[in-house]
């Protein structure tokens, strides 16, 4: 673990670095848009990588979904599951276990696991902190930009880096679909809603104290409904028979 | 996509059911449509694409992702024409054509439409023409002059997109910058070449061609990818910066370095080939060549035989013709050789005409001792060759598609007939046919089942011992096609496999010998080999124990050396200093390939004609003149003076020789008799020796492939697996062409 959290900062750190460029006329990339693999300490070829048993057994459940013919299918449930086993990204290893398994070239993966922003083909840390800052999000309460601003300030890395206690990584992405309880964001599985500065920060010091804050929307509102106070069906729903012709009631 | 087949055949195999497949004998056919292109009507079968309808009619569609051998993908958008009552243009590459539709390509719409697609592909592609090696033919130059607009009205100020290169090995140049996505090599890799590694990374803006993980193009077609990469992204290394297409001679010629006759197109300037590239031909190559037969030309510039040499001593002092001829009378009279005792060896490069030259020679100075430089070369071949089909390759290049199941023997048809392998990776995806291999195991671009490795496990197989699926598939199958290696005929058990093969083709013989299909084929890998059992250049048996004392090496450099014997005197003629001149007391330079006008005849019987591109070096002379020059030194004077009456003598030995383009098939009773031939032989019984493969290093096979730098590069990077993966962009790439 300790060596894939060193590594989570170093290699934030030089993409960052690499930010400052000198005279050249096309945009530099950043590692998460790099399209190519580079074997590194940390991830290569030679680092073993297999479904364990628990997790092969969902796989062949995975794979029993799609006609024999088509088992290639599977491809993006196994790249998840085996990103899920990895400490939450997609190494080439994991690439390689899901082409093995499926019979399929590997280059037919890697294009896949490429394509699907989802699979983090670079080591992300428990904490991987996805901050919605599409335009509703954007707009909505007191704005994602707001948010961005209190998690870089709170953990002192900027949006693509990881913690140097290797405990948080942040990004920002595109819309996550949480758009009524903007702005939010994404930690794990867990949709954070309704955010606003302070709660923010008190979901980041809770995760930080290995503790799990309530999901949802941090108001106190049901999920998605009108936080002014219900509108409409405010009345109590008729019972069955109710306005009915009286043969039916 | 189309590995589906492959997949569901897996599962029937699995399951021990039937193998479910539509497999029908004759090409279904489909109705007609009839369309209107620009006010024209054409007719074309149903299932067209409605570009190769729009090019029946005469009217021309710009294309950059299309290519009529490839799949469709449909992701440039360049061909997008005008259809009546559809609101949008479309792309006519991925259109099927619909019965009564009124097509229009050369209306407002689609002149805008290109203009458009153009300005998109030239956002991101650098203005680096000058520098660029595939400027003057490139599509993308071409068409954008045709239909692009002369501006732009895109400025970003972030620049155009970068990608960077990427190292695919010796033979492609990558400059990635110059991509437009269009998926030609990505498709050709997967669905011809086999090696299913190239493909697309990222998405939109950020997608690019590669292989993600930092490796070589492993395949000995990744030439292709040249070619068919429409703009400069993929440029050829060898021939990087070294000309422009406007200042080459193009001459069309034939390949000689298999036996697949692969058509070619020699570009050269001044007396130097500077490539080759290959030319269409349905019937042989498609439009593909292998890496070998691209790149081996700059071998032609290394270790040449430009001047006679004459052995003085250790060493070869440069002699003029005269003396080289009058030390080769001397030598030949103070040998004493007399009858059988004058050899001839033919290697593989040598051209018919020499070949017809030199056994005319040597048989009226009174010899039958005419041998192939290959093993068990001195002794009459396993297969006995006064019948034709008995040593080609019968069922023809063409047909093999239609094969259902292929048992190959003893051959590995990557590396021996490159060409003819991607025959086998078609019908492998398209039409499901089946393979199993008896000898060693290779790395196919087809799935195939390993029955066994030795003469044996032949006999056994054919017998019905063996168990397996495939050789149920083989006994049901409708058109089987059992391929026999060149070099099993080469080896002892050479007629015992024969045998054993030929008794089991008459004995199904409604399902191998019909009129339509001709499923025994031998499949040869030198080019001179065909035309050398056509000619009869075999030794008669009482030549095969006669101990020779003049030996004449015509282009034969892979000859044993222990089969020449100290005393005798030896003359190597032809093109290299490769390893029959180290042998030899007199070295006679020759042309060429490229260098002669010169009859082939390919694996199958195909006579071809190649052509001369440039003169041959120095005082190097065509082969059979020098065949007819010696012949009056010795005595015996050859009756012709030119090609012409040489190609009419070559007539009267067999017509088939001269009638170039066309190949001969044999009526059924003749294939019959030629197989009885076999099959009645009376062999030892077949040993559990191995087959070996005859080819181990497919870059490095013949002289030509040997003296040449590319190939010693190819070599290291494909079969020692031994290339420098760097990063491309730091070292000069072409820096050892």
């Amino acid at each position: 673990m300790s060596f894939a959290r060193s590594a989570i900062a170093s290699t934030r750190a030089v993409v960052r670095s690499s930010g400052r460029r000198g005279f050249t006329s096309s945009p530099a990339r950043r590692s998460e848009s790099l399209f190519v693999h580079r074997d590194t300490d940390y991830n290569n070829p030679s680092i073993p990588f297999e479904f364990n048993p628990e997790n092969l057994k969902r796989a062949h459940e995975i794979i029993s979904r799609y006609p024999p013919q088509y088992k290639k299918g599977a491809c993006m449930p196994l790249l998840d599951l085996g990103q899920r086993q990895n400490n939450g990204w997609t190494s080439i290893s994991v690439m390689n276990a899901v082409a093995k398994l499926l019979d399929m070239p590997k280059m037919r993966v890697y294009e896949v696991a490429t394509f699907y922003t989802m699979y983090n083909r670079e080591p992300v840390a428990p904490n991987f902190v996805q901050l919605c800052t599409t335009t509703p999000c954007q707009l909505g309460g007191c704005g994602s930009t707001k948010i961005l601003e209190t998690i870089e300030k709170h953990l002192g890395i900027h949006a693509g880096q990881s913690t140097k206690d290797g405990k948080f990584t942040l990004i920002e992405v595109e819309c996550l679909g949480a758009c009524s309880n903007a702005p939010m964001m994404q930690i794990g599985d867990d949709y954070y809603e309704d955010l606003t500065p302070e709660t923010t920060v008190k979901i980041l010091d809770a995760l930080a104290k290995g503790e799990k804050p309530k999901p949802g929307p941090q108001t106190g509102r049901q999920t998605s409904e009108n936080s002014a106070g219900l509108t409409s069906l405010t009345t109590k729903p008729y019972g069955p028979g109710e306005f009915c012709l009286p043969e039916f009631q | 996509m189309l590995r589906r087949i492959a997949a569901t055949r897996n599962i029937a195999r699995s399951v021990g059911g039937p193998s479910r497949r539509l497999l029908s004998t004759t090409q279904p056919r489909q109705a007609d449509v009839t369309l209107t292109i620009d006010g024209k009507e054409v007719t074309v079968p149903q299932g067209t694409a409605l570009i190769q309808a729009c090019e029946q009619a005469g009217a021309a569609v710009p294309r950059f992702c299309y290519h009529d051998r490839l799949a469709i993908a449909g992701n440039c958008r360049m061909c997008l024409v005008e259809v009546e009552r559809s609101p949008k243009p479309v792309a006519s590459c991925a259109m099927p054509v619909m019965p009564g539709s009124k097509v229009f390509t050369n209306t407002p719409l689609v002149h805008k439409a290109r203009e458009g697609v153009m300005e998109f592909l030239l956002a991101n592609h650098p203005l680096d023409c000058p520098i660029c090696d595939q400027g003057g033919e490139c599509d993308l130059q071409d068409q954008s002059m045709r239909y692009g607009s002369d501006r732009t009205r895109f400025h970003e100020i972030t620049g155009k997109r970068a990608v960077e290169n990427k190292d695919l090995g010796p033979i492609v140049k990558t400059s990635m910058n110059r991509c437009i996505q269009c998926t030609r090599c990505v498709r050709f890799a997967n669905d011809v070449a086999g090696v299913e590694d190239l493909g697309t990374t990222g998405r939109g803006n950020d997608l690019q061609i590669g292989m993600y993980i930092e490796k070589t193009m492993d395949s000995e077609m990744s030439g292709n990818i040249i070619d068919l990469c429409p703009v400069g992204a993929l440029t050829s290394k060898p021939y990087a910066f070294q000309s422009r297409p406007w200042e080459l001679k193009k001459t069309e010629s034939v390949d000689v370095l298999d036996a697949v006759g692969s058509n070619i197109r020699i570009d050269s300037r001044g007396v130097q080939v500077m490539r080759v590239q290959p030319k269409i031909n349905d019937e042989i190559n498609e439009e593909w060549i292998n890496d070998k037969s691209r790149y081996a030309y700059d071998g032609l510039k290394y270790q040449r035989l430009t001047t006679p040499l004459v052995r003085e001593g250790n060493r070869f002092v440069p002699a003029g013709w005269e003396q080289a001829m009058e030390t080769i009378r001397h030598g030949f009279l103070n040998s004493g050789a007399r009858g059988d005792e004058i050899k001839a060896v033919a290697g593989g490069l040598a051209d018919t005409e020499a070949l017809v030259a030199l056994k005319d020679l040597v048989n009226r100075l009174g010899s039958e001792n005419l041998t192939l430089d290959q093993n068990l070369g001195d002794a009459a071949p396993a297969n006995s060759v006064d019948i034709r089909s008995n040593y080609l390759f019968n069922t023809g290049i063409e047909n093999i598609e239609d094969a259902d199941a292929v048992l190959l023997v003893g051959t590995n048809p990557r590396h021996e007939a490159a060409i003819i392998n991607t025959r086998f990776r078609k019908s492998y995806l398209h039409r499901g046919a089946e393979f199993a291999v008896i000898g060693e195991k290779f790395d196919s671009t087809f799935e195939y089942e390993h029955v066994g490795t030795s003469p044996k496990d032949v006999e056994a197989f054919l017998s019905g011992s063996s168990k397996g699926a495939f050789a149920k598939i083989f006994n049901e199958a409708k058109k089987p096609l059992i391929i026999v290696g060149s070099a099993v005929t080469e080896t002892k058990d050479g007629a015992a496999v024969l045998k054993a093969v030929s008794k089991h083709v008459l004995a199904n013989e409604g399902k191998f010998l019909t009129p339509e299909w001709n499923g025994f084929s031998v499949l040869q890998r030198a080019a001179s080999r065909a035309a050398a059992y056509d000619i009869g250049f075999t030794p008669s048996s009482s030549a095969t124990s006669t101990k020779p004392k003049f030996v004449y090496l015509l282009n034969a450099d892979d000859v044993d050396p222990s089969s020449i014997p100290e005393d005798a005197f030896v003359v190597y003629q032809g093109h290299h200093g490769d390893v029959g001149a180290q042998y030899a007391d007199v070295c006679l330079p020759a042309a060429a390939y490229t260098e002669k006008a010169a009859t082939w005849i390919n694996t199958e019987g195909r006579s071809q004609l190649g052509r001369t591109a440039v003169p041959p070096p120095g005082a190097s002379r065509e082969d059979w003149k020098i065949i007819r020059a010696l012949s009056e030194v010795v005595g015996s004077p050859l009756p012709y003076d030119d090609t012409d009456t040489l190609r009419l003598r070559m007539h009267d030995i067999s017509p088939s020789l001269v009638r170039y383009d066309a190949v001969e098939a044999p009526s059924p009773e003749v294939l019959k008799l030629g197989l009885s031939t076999l099959s009645s032989a009376s062999t030892s019984a077949a040993s559990s020796t191995p087959f070996k493969k005859p080819i181990q290093d497919f870059y490095r096979t013949d002289p030509i492939s040997r003296a040449s730098v590319t190939m010693a590069e190819c070599s290291k990077a494909f079969t020692k697996k031994d290339w420098p993966l760097s990063n491309v962009d730091d070292v000069a790439q072409a820096s050892y062409a």
